[in-house]
């Protein structure tokens, strides 16, 4: 059974970058992992066109949690979610957590083979509801 | 340092303890290292910093990082199931390897 991919979106590729070889680092090569950062032009933003091309990147048959930093981020993140087919669509989560601790905290979760919903809500859990 | 454990049958819980001597204790990667083991295995298992506990998923990195124990804190496992015996053991050798990165200091 397929891991659960990771996909990190920051408004900084440094940012999205440095979260993903931490996640590597720390929790290894056993999920798929891509990251999305900065604008079209190499500066700050974020920008649907990258976000699908990691999504595609660490796609897997058990689907992909997506990481975000602020704002832009997120709607970004949930209009790459609605160009896509509704097959992957159900296969994609954003999760409510910090992206460089929900990061490696999701990776880790998808390490073990845990499902989406599961992945999703152990990042979350670092927002005490 | 000596790990105990005890077992019974499948239904009794098997306990095991190390000490941390790893240089940053239980932080980030080794709290990594933990879960993603314990994950591995069918168990219920739990860790603690005292013998009676309160006793932490030892498959919730989230829990686990929050456990933050120093070097030098004795952790202590207790799991259930069928293969009980073997993620004790297997624990139990993590933390005593130092989680494979005994020289690799300031990196917690």
């Amino acid at each position: 059974m397929a891991n659960v991919g990771i996909v990190i979106v920051s408004h900084s590729a440094k940012v999205a970058e440095g979260a993903a070889d931490m996640v590597r680092q720390m929790v290894g090569d056993e999920v798929p992992l891509a990251w999305a950062g900065g604008n079209s032009d190499g500066g700050l933003g974020t920008d649907v066109g990258h976000i699908l091309a990691a999504i595609d990147a660490a796609w897997s048959a058990a689907g992909v949690a997506i990481l975000v930093d602020l704002g832009g981020a997120e709607t970004n993140s949930e209009m790459a979610i609605e160009m896509l087919d509704e097959a992957r669509q159900k296969r994609i989560a954003i999760c409510n957590a910090p992206i460089v601790e929900g990061a490696v905290i999701a990776a880790t979760e998808a390490s073990g083979g845990s499902p989406l919903d599961i992945v999703k809500q152990t990042a979350e859990e670092l927002y005490p509801q | 340092m000596t790990a105990h454990k005890a077992s019974a049958s499948h239904e009794e819980t098997t306990r095991g303890s190390a000490l941390l001597t790893n240089a940053v204790g239980l932080h980030a990667r080794p709290s990594v290292k933990l879960t993603q083991l314990a994950k591995t295995y069918q168990a219920i298992v739990s860790v603690a910093t005292e013998p009676t506990g309160p006793w932490i998923d030892a498959k919730s990195p989230v829990k686990i990082m929050r456990v933050k124990a120093p070097k030098g804190t004795t952790l202590y496992f207790e799991a259930s199931g069928e293969d009980a015996v073997s993620a004790v053991a297997a624990l139990v050798d993590l933390v005593e390897r130092r989680f494979d990165e005994a020289e690799e200091e300031g990196h917690g």
